[in-house]
């Protein structure tokens, strides 16, 4: 359990009435533990469809198919009988806008826990405020938990949705441009953070900040129309750029076809 | 943190799950096999009929008369009048329409919040108020016009105003709530920008709004008024109340039967060949409607430009 | 604008005469020359009651399977296109349909039953269609959050997209009720005419009972209670008002509340 993925020949269709798109085109890719993974590319790319195939979060977009198979420690998470949700929870998820449910602070950090059972209040308190710790935001709601969380600022909302993330325990961390919605101040927070939890969990985050993925990560994977370019270790990847393409990108010289 | 060690493949076998899953499912089966069923019935219960008249001689013959000693079910009467007093209705209810839409945007917000309340109650207000209010106000009225154009006419029958031209009235009326309603809607999802282009090209505001803003949302206006030919068919209780129900050619000053009103009027006494002779003016009606679903997919293939309502 | 003006004004004035407090605890009696709609508010509370019990549950249980189970497909819009096609037939194409097979086929004559289960089967695709646009207006971000938190399917609906939905299924239930209220040509024929008192509230179903509309298009089409008729329509304008501004503050707050949430 220390949450290492890897990917293996990976290949994802989205299929439409009009024909089909390969979105992914055999990806092969080692994710080591404990460590920041920046995906950097242009839209399109498939470094968003790469980190919803992680969790299995692309199976809910109609006419998709894959090859291939992702590995968490060892274990392929396509196999059959895959426990989806027990997945989920070991690979937690942050969006691109903060999504807060219409509850309370306290009932969004235990919304996870409760779904796996967790009734003893206590226990829950004990989560709920390890959760904020570790997201944190525990010095700027302690007092108000029972207010609802549309409340709050939209930097304190993504911050509360990585919290709800962190209680149900998860080993993988996957962030989808997880600041591009926010302001300057709160990204930083975020980042800030983000900085911190890779010291005890996988985070694999897609962005589209150059700057961010440079002060961030330990690693970085250049994704270009469904391919993956190249991945390295992040000073590396900037510094020397090992493809042409690479190069173009992170200098701003990459055009549109 | 809480962790729970189990495998992957361990499916933790969640029985409230799959309890839910086969109760919508269930649902689900029930309500489209329902809504399925009254589809077929109604085909299936349709066809007998036009069989044992004969397709042709039900679509296009011209006399109704199913109680006689020797009945004959032709329907084209009621075909014709159907069409022409749905068109009659939509030809005075879009004009209208989408001029109150367009007062209702340009006008101040005090009054827009008035308006549109208004209208969207008017939607809902059952037909057989209209068709009483139509009895009582209408009818009269235009009786009266009536008796000014032909007076002295030997060859008319007189039908006091219970005719194919207040039917058609008061159909626009019943229907002018939802082309008000969906051409503000479309009208109002016109972008600002779009305007503003205009008016910066020197058109004045009427200019800009019949050659700038209509047309962008005329898509939205259309399914309105789709929406409206579809209510103004299938109405049957107001249109009976002021149509004068006899089977007549659709001229305005004809008392007219109407397809849905047909139904409605025969209904009680209906017996035997007569009764599945309904269900096939129904079957007709059904699919003249299907048609009419079908009139936007034809004309408005490409979905650019203009909000979709 | 105008006309309809009118038409409001016209009820108004001919109706406000007949709003004395008798006509709603009196059953319409030519004998002793009363008039009087208990008997059509009670046989249309009924219709309301048992239609909504057949078509409610069936509805919204069939707009979730359809918006959260079913997997998009050829045969999931043909359904779609069939519900939207269903939702267009005029209600007397149903009357005549319900007549005939509950009526009839099942032997249940004209009672407020045969009405029921036929106004059910007309509000079910408008249930249906409204439930689904409100699940669908729940952002796919809550839903993948609460998948990513571990959250089952059903799980997911219950604790996040239910909650968020309610206000918006109510709004649609009530769209149906505004429907059942005003309906007349689907009941005249399956529901009977009769305006009487129930004898056993049980059994009270299988009988015939007239509705709120149905009896004031009787009092029209036979002349006896012209002027009783446009004071039942004063009724149910203020019914039917009722409900819009009810159905309107529900969809309002969920607005509100699906804006404060993302």
């Amino acid at each position: 359990m220390s949450g290492h993925l890897t990917a293996d020949h990976f290949n994802l269709w989205y299929s439409t009435d009009r024909g089909g798109t390969h979105a992914l085109r055999d990806i092969s890719l080692d994710i080591p533990p404990k460590q920041l993974l920046a995906l950097i590319g242009p839209s399109g790319c498939g470094k968003s469809s790469f980190l919803r195939s992680l969790n299995r979060m692309n199976e809910r977009t109609p006419g998709v198919k894959h090859t291939g198979s992702i590995l968490l420690d060892g274990a392929d998470i396509y196999a059959p009988g895959t426990d989806l949700p027990f997945l989920r929870k070991r690979v937690g998820m942050v969006f691109q806008k903060p999504t807060p449910f219409p509850m309370s602070i306290y009932d969004n950090i235990a919304y996870g826990p409760r779904l796996q059972g967790v009734r003893s209040r206590q226990e829950l308190d004990g989560i709920v405020e390890a959760s904020l710790r570790a997201a944190a935001l525990w010095g700027e709601v302690s007092s108000r938990l029972k207010k609802p969380a549309s409340g709050l600022s939209g930097g304190q909302q993504q911050r509360l949705c990585i919290a709800r993330a962190l209680a149900v325990g998860p080993e993988v961390l996957l962030m989808d441009e997880p600041t591009s919605a926010l302001d300057p101040l709160s990204t930083g927070k975020i980042e800030e953070l983000m900085g911190e939890l890779k010291t005890r969990y996988t985070v694999v985050a897609v962005t589209h900040n150059m700057g961010q993925a440079r002060r961030i990560s330990d690693r970085t994977a250049f994704f270009l129309d469904g391919e993956l370019i190249e991945c390295g270790k992040t000073k590396e990847l900037f510094c020397m750029p090992g493809d042409r393409r690479t190069e173009y990108y992170i200098t701003g010289q990459h055009r549109e076809k | 943190m809480m962790h729970k060690s189990s495998s992957l493949s361990a499916k933790r076998y969640r029985l409230s799950d799959s309890l839910m899953y086969w109760l919508f499912t269930f649902c689900g089966i029930s309500a489209v096999a329902s809504v399925l069923g009254i589809a077929g019935y109604l085909i299936w219960a349709g066809i007998p009929a036009i069989r044992e008249i004969g397709l042709t001689h039900f679509l296009f013959g011209t006399s109704w008369r199913p109680t006689g000693p020797e009945p004959s079910f032709g329907i084209l009467p009621m075909i014709l009048s159907s069409l022409t007093g749905t068109a009659l209705s939509i030809s005075i209810a879009l004009p209208l329409g989408v001029l109150t839409a367009v007062f209702m945007l340009e006008s101040p917000p005090p009054v827009c919040q008035i308006l549109r309340p208004l209208v969207e109650l008017m939607a809902g207000i059952p037909s057989v108020i209209y068709g009483m209010v139509g009895s009582f106000l209408l009818v009269p009225a235009v009786g009266r016009l009536e008796n000014l154009l032909f007076r002295g006419n030997k060859s008319h029958i007189f039908t006091g105003g219970a005719n194919l031209l207040s039917a058609s009235v008061i159909l626009a009326v019943m229907i002018l709530p939802t082309i008000i309603h969906t051409s503000e809607l479309s009208l109002g999802a016109v972008p600002q920008e779009l305007r503003e282009a205009s008016v910066a090209l020197g058109a004045t505001e009427p200019e800009t709004m019949f050659h700038t803003v209509i047309p962008a949302a005329l898509q939205g206006i259309l399914s309105g008024a789709v929406l409206g030919i579809g209510r103004a068919m299938g109405e049957a209780m107001a249109v009976m109340m002021v149509s004068g129900n006899a089977v007549n050619l659709p001229l305005p000053f004809n008392s007219v039967r109407l397809l849905a009103g047909g139904i409605a009027t025969e209904m009680s006494y209906s017996e035997g060949l007569h009764r599945k002779a309904l269900f096939s003016v129904g079957l007709i009606l059904f699919v003249l409607l299907l048609l009419v679903g079908l009139l936007p997919e034809m004309f408005l293939k490409p979905k650019g430009g203009g909000k979709h309502i | 604008m105008t006309a309809i003006a009118s038409v409001l004004f016209y009820i108004l004035l001919r109706g406000a005469g007949q709003l004395r407090w008798e006509i709603f605890v009196r059953s319409p009696s030519p004998l002793k020359g009363e008039y009087g709609i208990l008997p059509g508010l009670i046989n249309t509370l009924y219709i309301i009651l048992l239609t909504l019990l057949a078509a409610a549950p069936v509805g919204i249980g069939a707009a979730v399977y359809l918006s959260e189970y079913a997997r998009p497909g050829k045969l999931t819009r043909l359904v779609e296109f069939t519900v939207g096609t269903l939702a267009g037939i005029p209600s007397v194409v149903y009357g005549l349909f319900g007549a005939v097979f509950f009526g009839e086929t099942l032997r249940l004559g004209y009672s407020i039953l045969t009405g029921s289960l036929t106004l059910s089967l007309m509000v079910l695709p408008i249930i249906i269609r409204s439930g689904q646009d409100t699940l669908e207006a729940v952002p796919a971000a809550l839903r993948e959050s609460a998948l990513g938190c571990g959250a089952t399917q059903w799980q997911m609906l219950r604790t996040v997209v239910l909650p968020c939905a309610k206000r918006g299924l109510a709004a649609s239930v009530l769209l149906a009720v505004g429907r059942i209220t005003g309906e007349s040509a689907a009941l005249l024929f399956t529901a009977g005419a009769a305006s009487n008192l129930p004898r056993n509230w049980l059994t009270h179903p299988l009988s015939s009972g007239a509705s709120l509309t149905v009896q004031m298009y009787l009092g029209i089409s036979n002349g006896r209670y012209i002027d009783e008729a446009f004071g039942i329509a004063l009724v149910l304008a203020g019914i039917l008002t009722a409900l819009y501004f009810l159905t309107g503050a529900l969809t309002a707050e969920r607005r509100d509340r699906g804006e404060d949430s993302l």
